[in-house]
């Protein structure tokens, strides 16, 4: 098959020769300023080979914004081709790679890694604990991912993109109708990302049960926390499904089996089952942590505890397991009948009550709150409208005869916008502003960053709500163009408002540069009056997070202890307590192994299996080496907690 | 991360913190583990009898091969069983035994298994040659993968023992190594069962 090896460089198109240039541009000059500044060694010391949580979660948010840069040019791309009728600036095969590239780097590599960095941020310090429970496999989580995002950007230039939607149908996606090496890239790239991910699941689900601080029992954990240990059960429940999904599919491609293909007795409709019992809780993966931050960040700036803190958590864990028996509901219209459409119809609907819940717990904890309208809380309050209208969308959605209707529409597009923007991605926004002054030190700009805010989100409502009406209108996705011109005006109005979030999320970004140099520096640790242990910490936080592990008595413990002036570790540090600490050690193995897995993937996409099984021996080799290490970690001493403390410390 | 806290009255490999942790986390992969099998066994069943004109079951599988496969895997999860429970009375020449003696089984039934496999394909029964046998293939290639992986580690895990000794860190590793190896044993039975019976009375 090594004939694909002769369209290894993707040539003829100006937009790709652009990339190539930019790709080797932006090698050389990160090269040169890392050589002229002597910053190699920092590099690979403080970062490339760190195991400490809130650095690699620094690192997830960085390659997310990224990819949302990514993502969203390939948005603005499709939005200009479909502002008028009949143009041509696209053509559908590129078109076709553009909103598969777009949905699937969206999803997987923007929305994932953002919560996943969120959480590396914020998690362990919620719960009081010095890290995550598998701080090597977390590094290695990191890395893998990053190169398996690495992995499916090079395909825009190297091969060619896949082209099937990020849904992968088959038999669209398998070597008969769709012979290139784009799929390849897919398969192989969410394959690694997809091993990563559960890692994480599973490393999160260990940390939240076994690390949290002596006196925090389950109703005592902060609800950010909550939303993670379920968003991690749902990922031990699913990835595994998507795994085997994608090994099936690459099995089709690579060794001609027949999984899914139309001859050898294949079943196509197996992979829309096996992708949507992964893909439907892949969506509330992304959505739970976001409604982690909202109820965190509410609570906070309204000053208020949590309106029914324990309803909240019933009904993310009822989400969480509804969230596995709704699949069917991707596909009512292939042809399951009516008694199977109507289970799905109704436990679709179902979701809707747990979630209705919590809207009301959202509206509860702000009700007579003294409510601080800060950028965090901003993203908070524009999220309850619009996520509203996402959901009863959904329902209309859920109705298995009505979404005959709508099936595959712009209105489908429209719903599914409503909520992972809405949910997904304000949280994102949300998150990394509330929590922005504890990984960085110093707070952004609020001007800016309302500027930012009013810029994107009505862009937001502006580019989505009209396409409800076109979808209703008949209009489906995934044209590459259209000559109806009742849709002109609908679609004109869609792509300003597509061009005021592009400016937007410009404007959030330059207030992170904006900010680094002249934002207010904190030195309290706790910028916003938090209520929860990890605005207990000095910032910047110690590697070691707790000098003293608090002991928790009550549910927003830091907030009550400093309410009423409580002696706490939270607050001082008896010095005839320290103890020295015991802490992990750097690795670069990680790094190492998840180039390993991305030489792996690149030579598989290309068919050279022989490349492929030396760096998959590579592999082996690294774990080998891991096991026969004696890494029994380093301890910190007094003296430099004493140091690092200086300031908290009390002689006693 | 508390490494020094010791309590007597634990097995060696949970007198660590970070053993019962790693112990812990292991449980939870293999709940992952659990999915992943169930996924290919329903893929399994829903190729099952898309022969697409290609060989049938009945026509290919051996009892013979089946039996001294489950015989020497069965066995291998009981030496292995043994094998801990030398760890625990801190018998480390008995535990190095009895793990070769489970190492000898797992590599007999990889061997056993690869055979059958070639044969097969001698047969006109290939990945490729319909969506039952993709399926069989995918399903039992993967359980022989995890054997043979299974056997890499347990290896590296002795070659520790020998010179490290037993300690907390490495009676936590053998440990965790048999709990995947009779995982594997139970996903066995389910593959015995599923796959080669029911496919061979039909
Ligand atoms: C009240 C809650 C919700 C209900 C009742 C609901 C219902 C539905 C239904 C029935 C569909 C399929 C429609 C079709 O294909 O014709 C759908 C599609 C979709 N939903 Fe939702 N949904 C809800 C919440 C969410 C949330 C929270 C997210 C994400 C965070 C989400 C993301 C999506 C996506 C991405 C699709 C389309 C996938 C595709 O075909 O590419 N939904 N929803
Ligand atoms: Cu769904």
């Amino acid at each position: 098959m090594n004939h694909h090896v002769d369209h290894f460089f993707v040539k003829g198109d100006p937009m790709i020769y652009a990339a190539d240039l930019m790709i080797i541009m932006t090698t050389l000059a990160v090269i040169f300023v890392l050589t002229y500044y002597k910053k190699w060694k920092w590099l690979w010391n403080e970062w490339l080979t760190t195991v400490d949580h809130k650095k690699i979660g620094i690192m997830y948010i960085i390659a997310a914004v990224l990819m949302m840069f990514r993502g969203g040019v390939d948005a603005l791309l499709m939005r200009a081709q479909l502002t008028v009728p009949n143009e041509d600036f696209l053509d559908p095969q590129h078109y076709n790679e553009i909103f598969t590239t777009h949905g699937t780097i969206m999803i997987l590599f923007m929305a994932m890694p953002f919560i996943i960095g969120l959480m590396n941020v914020a998690v362990p310090l919620q719960i009081g604990a010095r890290d995550v429970a598998f701080p090597y496999l977390n590094a290695l989580s990191f890395w893998s991912f990053f190169t398996a995002a690495m992995l499916f950007n090079l395909s825009f230039v190297i091969g060619g993109s896949p082209d099937a939607g990020w849904t992968a149908y088959a038999p669209l996606a398998e070597p008969e109708l769709d012979p290139g090496v784009g799929q390849n890239f897919y398969l192989l790239s969410l394959q690694i990302s997809g091993f990563s991910t559960l890692a994480t699941g599973i490393n999160f689900f260990v940390t939240i049960l076994k690390m949290r601080a002596p006196g925090m029992s389950m109703m005592k954990l902060p609800i950010f926390s909550w939303s993670i240990l379920v968003t991690s059960a749902i990922i031990i429940f699913a990835f595994p499904i998507l795994a085997i999904a994608l090994a099936l599919m690459t099995f089709d491609r690579l060794f001609g089996a027949h999984f899914f293909t139309l001859t050898g007795e294949g079943l196509p409709m197996m992979w829309a089952n096996l992708f949507w019992l992964w893909g439907h809780p892949e969506v509330y993966i992304v959505i739970l942590p976001a409604f982690g931050v909202f109820s965190e960040v509410i609570s906070t700036f309204s000053k208020k505890r949590l309106f029914g803190y324990k309803a909240m958590v019933w009904s993310m864990v009822l989400i969480g397991f509804l969230s596995l028996i709704v699949w069917v509901h991707h596909f009512f219209t292939m042809g399951a009948g009516p008694d199977v459409n109507s289970f799905f119809s109704i436990s679709t609907m179902a979701i809707a009550i747990p979630t209705g819940v919590k809207i009301f717990n959202w509206l509860g904890t702000m009700f007579r709150g003294r409510i601080q309208f800060t950028t965090p809380m901003l993203w908070s309050l524009a999220f309850i409208p619009c996520f509203t209208i996402g959901g009863i969308t959904g329902v209309m959605l859920a109705m298995a005869a009505a979404d005959y209707q709508y099936h595959n529409s712009y209105f489908l597009v429209a719903h599914f916008h409503f909520v992972l923007i809405s949910g997904t991605v304000f949280g994102c926004i949300a998150g990394l502003l509330y929590w922005y002054p504890k990984m960085f030190g110093h707070m952004l700009n609020e001007k800016i960053g309302k500027w930012a805010f009013w810029l994107f989100v009505p862009g937001f409502l502006i580019c989505f709500l009209p396409m409800f009406f076109l979808g209703l209108d008949g209009m489906t996705r995934r044209v590459y163009t259209f000559s109806n011109s009742h849709w002109t005006d609908l679609n004109v109005i869609a792509s300003i408002g597509a061009a005021l979030m592009g400016i937007g999320f410009m404007v959030l970004v330059y207030n992170m540069i904006w900010s680094a140099r002249y934002g207010k520096r904190d030195k309290t640790g706790d910028p916003w009056d938090g209520r929860t242990l990890e605005w207990a910490t000095p910032t910047p936080i110690p590697h070691y997070n707790f000098a003293l592990i608090p002991r928790i008595k009550r549910l927003d413990e830091f907030w009550y202890v400093k309410q009423n002036n409580e002696p706490s570790v939270l607050r001082s540090l008896p010095v005839s307590k320290l103890k020295p600490i015991h802490m992990p050690n750097s690795s670069g193995r990680p790094f190492v192994m998840s180039w390993l897995f991305f030489i792996v993937g690149f030579a598989a996409v290309f068919y050279v299996y022989w490349v492929a099984a030396l760096a998959l021996i590579g592999v082996l080799v690294c774990m080998g080496l891991r096991s026969f290490e004696i890494d029994d970690g380093h301890y910190v001493s007094v003296e430099e907690i004493k140091r690092t403390e200086k300031n908290r410390i009390k002689e006693a | 991360m508390n490494a020094t806290t010791e309590h007597a009255s634990r097995p060696l490999e949970y007198s660590k913190e970070e053993g019962r942790l790693r112990i812990f986390g292991f449980w939870v992969f293999l709940g992952a583990e659990v999915i992943l099998f169930g996924t290919l066994f329903a893929t399994y069943l829903v190729m099952f009898g898309r022969y697409a004109g290609g060989p049938t079951p009945e026509e290919l599988f051996k009892l013979k091969d089946l039996l001294i496969e489950t015989f020497l895997l069965l066995t291998s999860s009981f030496t292995a069983g043994i094998a801990v429970h030398e760890m625990r009375r801190g018998n480390k020449k008995g535990l190095l035994i009895w793990l070769g003696i489970t190492l000898l089984l797992g590599l007999g039934f990889v061997a056993d298994e690869a055979k059958e496999f070639v044969e097969y394909v001698g047969e006109g029964a290939k990945i490729s040659t319909s969506g039952y046998w993709s399926g069989f293939y995918t399903l039992v290639g993967t359980h022989g993968c995890h054997v043979s992986l299974g056997i890499l580690w347990i290896s590296g895990i002795m070659i520790q023992l020998v010179r490290r000794g037993l300690n907390a860190t490495t009676a936590r590793k053998v440990f965790i190594a048999s709990l995947y190896w009779h995982f594997l044993d139970v996903v066995w039975i389910f593959i015995f069962t599923l796959v080669y019976l029911s496919g061979m009375v039909r």
